[in-house]
């Protein structure tokens, strides 16, 4: 098995020449049940336990929140969104690469999204899932959050459907529902491989149960291909509708620093950007600790620098036009809410994030960067640090001078604002060290679909 | 090894006629073992399966079978071989024109929803702005377009492929497996009215195939039934699914004297104190708070003896506090307030005809209010602070009319009643010019 990758690319030297025209497939399918079957490795153990020690952050932060309340937080009369609505939009965010990768590079054919894309969207699902923590907790009462749905009640009444928060509560959901059956439903073939390979009783009808019996038959994978042909076709609107609709919540205010037309087409932009960060921080190492460097390819981690090379520069591209608009516009609040946000007491936060998110990926125009796993996985984190900040500068800098004095003041963070956001950490992880423990990290149908013995035998046409 | 005869072994390898007859060494005992040790007289044939090496092969065997007049056949691959729609005669899917129509409906009932909730169930005004306005309804109807797309689209394509099928015939054959890993597999199926084991075996093998197996199921349709402890198990976990509804169904059916059950009371119930009621929550018991030793209201001190209580250095005050001044504006106000609250009794002039006592005196009693401008008063004589506390405290019959009054009208009805005592007692030769006496 260990030597199964040299196997496939010797097979992959003569599409029907080489002594076993299937080693390919054979060196993929055991390559990636191994990470998934074989025993779990040990750099697993740590991780994880590292991981659930942050998610024991969280647990403790909620309790915390539930039982005393949102005072808890550096939240006050004047910085209403915090942290709270900074960590929504920074999850929210991250969760957009995963579906891009699947659906809009599916869609123009880009055939190396299939070594990244299975994992890409499970990282959006649990970064839907972290991101889904926060509106709900920053409610006060989250007991009541059901009350966002509509439903015949006691009261007579009926959600505000002309509100951008209700808005955001269907774009969410429907899309969040969609990541998770666009990503199940990728995997199916790939449990179908677990179960086929599992040594194991129980595995193989855990497995068995979960690929819903495939059995790979031509018929069956017509209409699949078709399925998630109409899957992502259906998921490239949404994706950009998602951070669209976050963006509304901002634009659709009066507040200086929000009420403008460009917020949209930013996030989407911006969530892109963090999206493919995080990918990179999450897949340079995993490659290596699971060996599927060759299926994971150097050439596929640079295709990822250079996406975030074109959204990073948008991003900044967006920061100009949005204070060459503040300017332009004659307007004074406008203009003073920037040139505070630019001089005034968060400067400093003004600074991290066009650092972090403008300069720090163009080191990616060189090739020894793209190709330095550690350079790639510290620019990646620094770009997320920097889209983190991004967010929180949105936030909190336009709600720091309004047009009151009295609604004037600064944040500052409680211990239990960082031990939230430490706690969602812990719950992405926690989640993505689970995913990539016991499901198939990649997708091993789509692989073997785009290997050149994939079409081994056909006629020449 | 022909026969489908005593175990598991016999139908599991099969070696195709014609080539030189090499045994498969397949000899695992996977998931169907537990099925025919007994019984192999009770078995049928299912079908049969090939193996083939390449896609390109499975290609090409899958248009002879098919040119062969087969229907009841399918091929099986790890991934989808491009090209095998088209050799197998495989009918376009009509499942995007099913999206279609999901995604309609999805469009249709979410903006169904929220004109219904909002601009008809419950028209809400919200700033004035209409209750019905397609602009801020287009989100979530784009959102629920997209949202019965993507389940119509998921659901479908399980209903199609008749997915969930946990069980299939050629799961009984360890070659299978390698359906999902580098095998690439026709299997035709018995039920097909061309089969005939041997002809159908040859056409495989002559197309290619590197292996052709028979496979077998139980032929007692009930054995391939679902073991009746997970249909027992189902019935169960139905049954107890329905308890919470049932619940709900029978709480909102009956009556009941006991309070909501609050599973978060939220703010209902919290330790509240009402003025002069036992409080737990305070150590001494009680609701009301004491004033804390040593401490003043805000706006309570009163520190300046003179303004508020008439006293200078323990003696009444003889002039005027210095936040009163003594203009024509302050007197009209003392007017206007003696009229009102001084008047009833001591009357209009200040002489003690009032309402008040000539009611009296048509009622048979026999009381005066004081005169306050006759030369002999004492309130002539009285300085301005003792005056000021009289009408703030009361004195005799009189009563404090501090409550009522506050402290600078006080001062201005000082002011006035000693107007109404110098008017009362001047001299004809005093008067200005013009004025004349009544």
């Amino acid at each position: 098995m260990a030597t199964s990758s040299d196997a496939a690319s010797e097979a992959g030297a003569g599409p029907g020449h080489g002594p076993d025209p299937r080693a390919a497939f054979r060196g993929i399918t055991n390559d990636v049940t191994r990470v998934a079957l074989g025993t779990t490795p040990k750099w697993w153990y740590p991780a994880f336990a590292v991981s659930n020690l942050m998610l024991l952050c969280l647990v403790v932060a909620l309790y915390h929140l539930f039982t005393t309340g949102i005072g808890v937080w550096g939240n006050n009369n004047v910085q209403g969104w915090a942290w709270d609505i900074t960590n929504f939009v920074f999850w929210i965010g991250i969760g957009h690469a995963g579906t891009l990768i699947s659906a809009v590079l599916y869609l123009f054919r880009q055939e190396w999204r299939t070594s990244i894309n299975r994992s890409a969207e499970a990282m959006t699902i649990f970064a839907v899932a972290a991101a889904g923590i926060f509106p709900i907790i920053h409610t006060g009462r989250p007991w009541f959050a059901w009350w966002l749905i509509p439903h015949p009640n006691d009261m007579g009444m009926w959600p505000q459907f002309r509100s951008p928060l209700m808005w955001d509560v269907f774009a969410i959901s429907t899309y969040a529902t969609t990541s998770i059956l666009f990503w199940y439903m990728g995997m199916v073939p790939d449990l179908a491989t677990l179960r086929d390979k599992a040594k194991e009783r129980w595995k193989q009808i855990a497995y068995g149960l979960l690929c819903l019996g495939w059995r790979g038959s031509a018929r069956q994978w017509h209409r699949y291909e078709r399925a998630y042909l109409i899957l992502a076709a259906l998921s490239t609107p949404l994706v950009l509708s998602v951070h669209s609709v976050v963006s509304f919540d901002f634009a659709t205010s009066q507040n200086p620093g929000w009420h403008t037309t460009i917020l949209p087409p930013y996030f989407v932009a911006g969530a892109i950007f963090s999206g493919f960060a995080m990918v990179a921080t999450l897949l340079v190492p995993l490659r290596y600790l699971c060996g599927l460097q060759h299926i994971i390819k150097e050439s596929h981690i640079e295709a990822m620098c250079k996406i975030m090379i074109a959204t990073g520069l948008m991003v900044g591209g967006a920061y100009g036009i949005e204070l060459f608009t503040a300017w332009y516009s004659g307007n004074a609040a406008e203009w003073f809410t920037f040139r505070n946000r630019i001089l005034g007491e968060y400067s400093w936060a003004y600074f991290m994030m066009v650092s972090c998110n403008v300069l720090v990926p163009q080191f990616f125009w060189f090739k020894k960067c793209r190709t330095n796993p550690w350079i790639v996985v510290i620019l990646s984190i620094l770009i997320n640090v920097g889209m983190w900040f991004e967010r929180f500068v949105i936030i909190a800098t336009s709600l720091a001078r309004q047009a009151l004095p009295g609604m004037w003041g600064y944040f500052s963070p409680t211990r239990w604002d960082v031990l939230t956001l430490i706690g969602s950490f812990g719950l992405f992880f926690t989640l993505f060290l689970l995913f990539a423990r016991f499901l198939p990290i990649i997708a091993i149908a789509e692989v073997k679909g785009v290997l050149p013995e994939a079409h081994a035998g056909k006629d020449h046409h | 090894m022909t026969t489908p005869a005593t175990d598991d072994e016999s139908h599991r390898a099969e070696t195709p006629p014609p080539p030189p007859p090499e045994p498969s060494s397949d000899g695992g005992n996977g998931d169907g073992s537990d099925h025919g040790g007994d019984a192999g007289t009770d078995e049928e044939l299912h079908g049969l399966l090939a193996e083939f090496d390449t896609p390109g092969a499975l290609i090409a065997a899958a248009r002879k079978v098919k040119n062969a007049g087969f229907t009841e056949f399918d091929c099986y691959s790890p991934f989808p071989v491009h090209g095998i729609d088209a050799a197998m005669g495989i009918q376009r899917t009509k499942l995007p024109l099913l999206v279609f129509a999901g995604g309609l409906a999805g469009l249709f009932l979410g903006t169904l929803m929220q004109w219904w909730m909002n601009a008809y169930d419950w028209p809400w005004n919200v700033a004035g702005k209409p209750t019905w306005s397609i602009p801020a309804n287009v989100p979530i109807s784009y959102e629920t377009t997209i949202l019965l797309s993507v389940l119509t689209t998921f659901f479908g394509m399980w209903a199609a492929n008749k997915l969930p099928q946990v069980w299939h015939p050629f799961f009984r054959l360890d070659r299978f497996a390698k359906a999902t890993d580098d095998g690439f597999f026709l299997g035709v199926e018995a039920s097909d009215k061309r089969f005939d084991l041997e002809q159908t075996k040859q056409l495989l093998v002559a197309a290619g195939a590197s292996h052709v197996d028979e496979c077998y199921v139980d032929a007692r349709p009930e054995a391939r039934t679902m073991p009746r402890w997970i249909l027992a198990a189902m019935a169960v976990l139905t049954m107890l699914a329905v308890i919470p509804i049932a619940l709900v169904y029978k709480a909102r059916a009956t009556k009941s004297n006991q309070p909501h059950y609050h599973v978060f009371s939220d703010m209902d119930f919290q330790p509240k104190a009402k003025s002069d009621q036992p409080f737990t929550e305070f150590a001494d018991g009680r609701a009301n708070r004491g004033q804390l030793l040593g401490t003043v209201a805000r706006g309570a001190l009163k520190a300046d003896d003179a303004y508020y209580r008439g006293l200078s250095g323990g003696q009444w005050l003889t002039g005027l506090p210095v936040q009163v001044e003594p203009t024509s504006a302050v007197i009209d106000r003392g007017q206007e307030r003696y009229n009102i609250y001084c008047a009833p009794c001591h009357g209009f002039d200040g002489a003690g005809h009032g309402i008040i006592p000539e009611r009296m005196a048509m009622l048979g009693g026999a009381w005066e209010a004081r005169n306050l401008v006759d030369r002999g008063s004492v309130v002539i004589k009285m300085p301005n602070g003792q005056l000021f506390n009289t009408i703030s405290n009361g004195n005799n019959t009189m009563m404090g009319y501090a409550a009522q009054i506050p402290v600078d009208d006080r001062w201005a009805i000082v002011l006035y009643v000693r107007a109404l005592e110098r008017s009362q007692n001047a001299a004809e030769s005093e008067l200005p010019p013009g004025a004349e006496v009544r």
